[in-house]
């Protein structure tokens, strides 16, 4: 398991081919990247504030669940914090398994409890001022199916 | 102890983190405490249904006991990913 939070850019396709040489017996590897979007038009940057320490804790609990829940060979999790641009990559997952459909669920289990139980906020910065986005229902919800 | 606050909890209140001595027995008797204090506490605190409660950087619930508990972090609901 390799769980990273840091400030720096990373190169999600380098990481991805560092992951997926690591484990040649898996068979198959799933992986996501967020990427900043300007959801409205005029986003000038985001800033992405975090509480470290229970952060890292966070992610490590999230990630030993899905290790839990489904048969893994590895799990890797990046998340930015500071300030970043539209297009910039704020994090990734990425699981191994032998089979798809445990590398599959478990990268969305990681997604959904990564987008609200992991302590981030993210703040818009546009032309006319800033404003922390808010919590959307379906992000909450999404965790009732697991 | 330690009580922490982040994104707009942090700004209402003007600071990051500070230490408070009381004798709270729960978040919510902390909370009560803190809204008593002064104005920017009292908006931060206004509606606690918009606001996240972490014991020691685990999640927790607002009637949880604070007997042991070294760092209190009031929060938004996150938005990671």
């Amino acid at each position: 398991m390799d769980i990273r939070v840091q400030e720096a850019a990373f190169d999600a396709g380098a990481e991805l081919n560092a992951f997926s040489t690591g484990h040649d017996a898996a068979g198959a590897i799933v992986s996501f990247s967020g990427i900043v979007r300007d959801r409205e038009g005029g986003l000038s940057h985001m800033e992405i504030e975090h509480y470290p320490g229970m952060t890292e804790k966070a992610l490590t609990a999230i990630a030993a669940e899905a290790s839990a829940r489904w048969s893994l060979a590895d799990v890797l999790v990046i998340h930015r914090h500071g300030s970043l641009r539209v297009g910039d990559q704020i994090m990734m997952v990425a699981t191994a398994a032998r089979h798809r459909g445990d590398a599959f669920a478990a990268a969305e289990y990681l997604m959904d409890y990564l987008k609200s139980r992991a302590p981030f906020w993210k703040k818009e910065v546009t032309a006319d001022g800033a404003e922390w986005v808010a919590q959307r229902d379906e992000d909450e919800a999404a965790l009732g199916k697991w | 102890m330690d009580v922490m606050y982040f994104a707009w909890v942090r700004e209402r209140i003007g600071l990051p983190r500070e230490r408070i001595d009381t004798q709270a027995a729960t978040v919510m008797d902390l909370v009560t405490e803190l809204r008593a204090r002064e104005e920017r506490y009292a908006v931060a605190f206004e509606d606690i249904s918009a606001l996240r409660v972490a014991l020691d950087q685990e999640l927790s619930e607002f009637d949880a006991p604070l007997a042991g508990v070294r760092e209190v972090a009031f929060f938004p609901p996150m938005t990671g990913g």
